[in-house]
């Protein structure tokens, strides 16, 4: 791994710096070290700090910009007339891209040599041949076109590399000379390494915001492709879900209606679970539970919380779906056709709840005041009048706020209805039904080998910016109230 | 007025007899009470049942029938079958003569021929001679062969297969169960522990009995590697600016808004990011524990930011005071002081963000750790870290979404491994956090 | 603030409207009071003073039962009211809080109406057996707790609403309107300005018309304007119980004079 390697060697040359700009200083304060302004280390850091991090940054945005650079360039190479007979220049460049990983997998293999690689007049013919006697998969014949854009994405791409590194270890020397001239006994390394230290952090931090960016920026190009090949008006409005499993046939039906439909059914019959036994058991532990069956009954219901949901979605495939198959199927009331419903899904995902909006209204109702539980005492109130007209109104809104996380977390659950829930779309009243979910067609739609330009996969982009902004929209709702609810009472 | 109010005054009675009313408000109590009861009841029994279905389901997948019979090969025998044109076929031949004069020996009488023993033990002659290939210098000595049965005698041991459901086929014949009958009486099919199942790999789609959890354990421990190397740092590093430096400004606050949306966003959304980012836009490989790791490492962020943020906010300012009283910098008050004693704290949030990351499976679902990719333990660190693998939810989604029933046990075995990890990481935090919680 | 016919009045008509014997409270190991024996008159204002933690609060709130709420909380001895013990098995709580109404330190109105502030208590007790008659009640309550005029346009604004002053006497109205025949108030002034204050104390007055009321209180100043009675406590112990203006003139015990002459508390 070259790269592993240029990576340590810039690491050493930060060391060596370190090394060089301490004894720099030690060796310029003479005896008394209490002329230096800051701790020796203090001074290996700057050196090493400023060859190691500029030179690391240059890495990594070069390691991100090139293939672009290079993609271009090959693009631009191609031949218009090259590209009629396949689809698009987009597949035509992931061809080239395979027949280059190809070369190289040959040349490493010994096949044959990098001049052969290299050689623009080298026979298509005898190319396909060795790169496939190589074990590099190669699905058809090479074009002309295609293995000298091959050669070309190879020699650029060689030649960028090799720029990078030279590029890369002369800023790292170049940082280091720079640290460790500037190591004088009065200069101000201290300040100078927490300064780094506090962009580092700053840099650590803001991780957060690039995710979310990722998030959306993969999502949102995504969505804006699949909308250009499928009519964004047949997606939000259609009441069919059947996609073409060929992959190429346009006669995909998308429409997001029945999934959604599925996902809101599902999730209601998980908060017609959760919420009661959620809240009433929230509500004995706060209000009558002893300590010690506080103690116990507590941590018991939050086991149920770090269960994953693998767990769960086993659970309702193998254990409650045959169970409620055998009370509601055809040799019990006849409702239930197979083990997989919106049935089965939805109470597994409301056994997953409970702890879940158990432990938010704990915390909620913990949070009205103790004054208030004792005026409503001192007028001869019973305890379940005084949660019921006091303390559940005054935690009320904190309350929906627990709910609708719930709900965001149910509708955004997905191992439990991939497994539970079945595989088909429909517009059903029956809660027994098999029914399917967004979060469970976007795991069946871009698992497997489809391609990744076709709009059968590509809905599950837009699928995923629906659930987004769905569940965005009601998580930051839920924490607006909350966070009300929090500051009435602090 | 006054007289008005003593008229209307509801309880001039004594303190001692309850009126009807209270005795209605008192029964309404006790109910309110009931369902508070009930409600945890229920929860509990969930619980229960979850546990009880898990351990009846999982722990056959540690067992493993298997015919266990001693056997010796005479110099002659060795020589006889290795000249013969069909050599597998000589060496089955004699381990049927050496199982048939065993039952005989304990009493039974069953007529079975070849092709039932290759549908109960498979291809036993290959078995045989390799073994005695690989080891001469045990030729002439009585060797303990274990041979594991196939998956549907296993089936038929476990309950899955009976004599009513099972179909003729080239795996299993219905008259092929009065040999297995005959050979657990006489003690020669043995329940043995499944050390395969541990230690093993991913088998292909019609052999449940092979499969195995090892290589996916070690693709989870791969991606946890990653996810503990990355998100310990960052999130530490993150958290003590914000605790410790951030100013009150739009930026402050838009990371934090960040961090407390990631917290809910739906982990498939963070299988989408992986796919877009690090497989499309990166080319990264699929399904490898490294961008296994990626993903779940910002999955994971925020949950230890969380936890690091709160740990921080607990150490009280005035050992910070202190800290700056000396002369010390902000920095090395942070480093020097508050950070260490924070550390029990952030390391418990660690280790139950790392437990959550664990069990996750839709985001890996996404970059292709699904399917028969845990073939084969990676060959060294760096293969560790790209070559394909699975991971252990991943491992269980597959084999539940495999059609042959037999692989629902292993899922079901598998999830117990996951749990007994889970349980330990979990126990590990909650020791160290009784260790070394110190109340200010 | 009150005049020698009330005096006269009271002294002739001396009912004793709960008597406490021997009270000991714990709180787990703690002996938060030690062997306390109170006699409480009817249509009197009583006041409870004593340094912080010396338990005043803590035996107010054994009047009705209100540390029944604390787990770790044990009262033994006897209270009576009107010669039933309060702590006998068969009293049910939440019948004897509504005889005997509470008023805490801190204005504590319900996040509901002004209406259904006051409402709360008749209609858990079932004492209104219409909207019309319910709104009377109310009326009333109100009027007695000297806010009606300032509230009666405003009755479905929230209590929270209200200034300080405003709240205190709401939580006072509300208390009244279960028609107690105890008011007891734990410091209902130690949150409240100079003048809510007043307008408070002049409410106590008005409502020893018509019941027992018992006040805990910091100031002095206080006790000494308000009540008619007056006890001591000192580290858990009933120093000293007696006439107001006796206990403020001429104290018996000597922790009693040190605490009214500034010396202890």
């Amino acid at each position: 791994m070259p790269l592993l390697w240029l990576f340590l060697l810039v690491l050493a040359i930060a060391l060596a710096a370190f090394v060089l700009a301490r004894s720099r200083v030690l060796a310029m304060s003479g005896q008394d070290r209490r002329t230096l302004h800051s701790l020796p280390n203090y001074y290996g850091s700057n050196a090493a700090m400023k060859s190691a991090i500029p030179a690391l940054l240059v890495l990594v945005v070069w390691l991100i910009a090139q293939p672009f650079y290079v993609n271009s360039v090959v693009s631009d190479a191609i031949p218009d007339s090259a590209i009629a007979d396949t689809s698009s220049r987009s597949l035509l460049l992931a061809e080239v891209r395979r027949a280059a990983d190809g070369i190289d997998l040959a040349v490493s293999a010994g096949a044959m040599t990098e001049a052969e690689a290299r050689d623009p007049d080298a026979d298509v013919e005898t190319m396909t041949a060795t790169l496939t006697e190589a074990g590099a998969i190669v699905t058809s014949q090479i074009t002309q076109s295609v293995l000298s854009a091959a050669q070309q994405f190879r020699v650029l791409n060689d030649t960028g590399y090799r720029i990078m590194t030279i590029a890369v270890l002369l800023i790292a020397a170049a940082g280091a000379f720079w640290g460790i001239k500037e190591t004088r006994p009065d200069f101000r390394a201290r300040n100078v390494v927490e300064q780094g230290i506090r962009v580092l952090l700053i840099a650590a931090a803001s991780i957060a915001i690039l995710t979310t960016l990722g998030i959306v920026l993969s999502l949102v190009f995504n969505t804006v492709e699949f909308f250009r090949l499928y009519p964004a008006s047949d997606f939000f409005f259609g009441t069919n879900w059947a996609p073409s499993f060929s992959g190429r046939g346009g006669a995909s039906d998308l429409g997001i209606l029945p999934l959604l439909w599925g996902t809101f059914y599902i999730s209601i019959v998980a908060l017609v679970v959760a919420v009661p036994v959620g809240l009433f058991s929230a509500i004995y532990l706060s209000e009558y539970a002893s300590p010690k069956v506080r103690a116990f009954a507590k941590p018991m219901l939050e086991v149920l919380a770090g269960i994953p949901t693998i767990v769960y979605g086993l659970f309702a495939l193998l254990t409650v779906g045959p169970l409620l198959v055998s009370v509601f199927g055809d040799e019990g009331l006849g409702w239930m056709q197979a083990g997989t419903a919106v049935m089965t899904a939805g109470l597994v995902m409301g056994i997953m709840l409970i702890p879940f909006v158990s432990s938010l209204s704990d915390d909620i109702i913990n949070a009205v005041p103790q004054a208030m539980r004792d005026g409503s005492y001192g007028l001869g109130a019973t305890q379940s009048e005084t949660i019921r007209q006091v303390v559940l109104p005054a935690a009320l809104p904190g309350i929906v706020g627990a709910i609708l996380l719930a709900a965001s977390r149910a509708i955004g659950e997905t191992m439990i209805v991939v497994l539970g829930a079945g595989a088909a779309a429909r517009l059903s009243l029956n809660p027994f039904d098999a029914m399917t979910t967004v979060t469970a067609k976007i795991v069946s739609q871009l698992t497997g080998d489809s391609d990744f330009a076709s709009p059968e996969a590509l809905v599950a982009f837009a699928l995923g910016m629906t659930l987004f902004v769905i569940t965005l929209g009601l998580n930051v709702f839920a924490l607006y109230i909350v966070r009300k609810y929090r500051e009435q009472y602090e | 007025m006054t007289n008005a109010s003593m008229d209307s005054a509801p309880m001039k009675g004594s303190l001692t007899t309850v009126d009807a009313r209270t005795k209605k408000r008192n029964a309404a109590e006790k109910r309110f009470r009931l369902y508070g009861i009930v409600a945890i009841l229920i929860g509990l029994f969930f619980l229960v049942v979850l546990a009880v279905s898990i351990l009846r389901s999982g722990i056959p997948a540690f067992t493993q029938a298997e015919v266990r019979l001693e056997f010796t090969m005479t110099q002659e025998q060795f020589d006889d079958a290795e000249s013969q044109l069909l050599k597998t076929k000589a060496y089955q031949d004699l381990f049927i003569a050496a199982l048939q004069s065993e039952l005989e020996a304990k009493g039974l009488d069953v007529e079975f021929d070849g092709e039932a023993i290759e549908r109960l033990l498979g291809k036993t002659g290959s078995t045989i001679r390799e073994y005695f290939k690989e080891n001469p210098d045990q030729i002439g000595t009585p060797v303990t062969f274990n041979l594991a049965a196939s998956s549907r005698v296993d089936g038929y041991f476990k309950g899955r297969v009976s004599r009513d459901t099972l179909v003729d086929s080239r795996f299993l014949e219905v008259s092929d169960l009065d040999l297995v009958d005959a050979l657990a009486d006489a003690g020669i099919i043995v329940q043995a522990f499944n050390w395969n199942f541990i230690t093993g790999s991913d088998s292909g789609v019609d052999n449940p009995g092979g499969a195995g959890i090892g290589v996916s354990v070690i693709g989870s421990f791969f991606m946890m590697l990653v996810v503990l190397a990355l998100s310990l740092p960052i999130g530490v590093a993150a958290s003590i600016y914000l605790e410790e430096f951030a100013p009150q400004n739009w930026f402050t606050d838009l990371i934090e808004v960040n961090i407390s949306n990631l917290a809910a966003v739906p982990s498939i959304v963070f299988g989408i990011l992986g796919l877009a980012v690090f497989i499309q836009f990166m080319h990264l490989p699929q399904s490898a524990p490294l961008v296994g790791g990626l993903v779940l490492t910002l999955m994971t962020l925020p949950t230890i930011i969380i936890s690091t943020r709160a740990s921080l906010k607990a150490v009280p300012p005035s050992i910070r005071e202190a800290a700056l009283g000396v002369g010390a910098s902000k920095m090395q008050t942070v480093f020097h002081h508050v950070l260490p004693l924070a550390a029990p704290g952030i390391l418990t949030g660690t280790i139950i963000g790392l437990a959550q990351a664990l069990g996750e499976t839709a985001p890996l679902l996404l970059i292709g750790m699904v399917g028969f990719i845990a073939r084969a333990y990676p060959e060294g660190v760096v293969s560790g870290f790209i070559d394909p693998n699975s991971a252990m939810p991943a491992q269980i989604y597959t084999w539940a979404a495999r059609a042959d029933a037999g692989f629902y046990e292993k899922a079901w075995g598998g999830i117990i491994i996951l749990l007994i990890f889970l349980l330990t990481m979990n126990l590990i935090a909650i020791i160290l956090r009784r260790r070394f919680e110190r109340r200010w | 603030m009150y005049d020698t016919s009330h005096h006269r009045q009271e002294t002739a008509v001396t009912d004793v409207k709960i008597k406490a014997k021997d009270v000991q409270v714990y709180y787990g190991d703690n002996h938060a009071i030690k062997d306390v024996s109170v006699e409480i008159e009817n249509n009197t204002v009583t006041a409870f003073i004593g340094p912080s933690g010396c338990g005043k609060s803590t035996f107010l709130r054994c009047l009705n039962r209100m540390n029944d709420t604390i787990d770790i909380c044990r009262v033994e001895g006897d209270i009576l009211i009107d010669g039933n013990d309060i702590y006998d098995k068969r009293v049910d709580p939440v019948q004897l809080r509504a005889k005997v109404g509470m008023v805490f330190q801190k204005p504590n109105p319900f996040p509901k109406s002004i209406y259904d502030n006051i409402a709360y208590g008749p209609r858990i007790h079932g004492m209104a057996r219409n909207k019309a008659e319910l709104d009377e009640i109310v009326e009333r309550a109100l009027r007695r707790g000297a806010i009606w005029d300032e509230v009666k346009d405003r009755l479905n604004a929230p209590g929270t609403g209200l200034s300080g002053g405003q709240q205190q006497r709401l939580c006072i109205a509300r208390a009244v309107a279960t028609e107690p025949e105890v008011l007891l108030m734990d410091e209902p002034c130690s949150a409240l300005d100079p003048i809510a204050t007043a307008q408070v104390e002049e409410l106590i007055d008005e409502l020893r018309q018509n019941y027992a009321v018992v006040i805990v209180t910091h100031s002095m100043q206080q006790a000494a304007r308000v009540s008619q009675k007056t006890a001591f406590f000192h580290l858990g112990n009933l120093v000293e119980y007696d006439d107001t203006s006796k206990i403020f003139t001429n104290p018996e015990d000597s922790r009693t004079e040190s605490y009214i002459t500034g010396r202890i508390g």
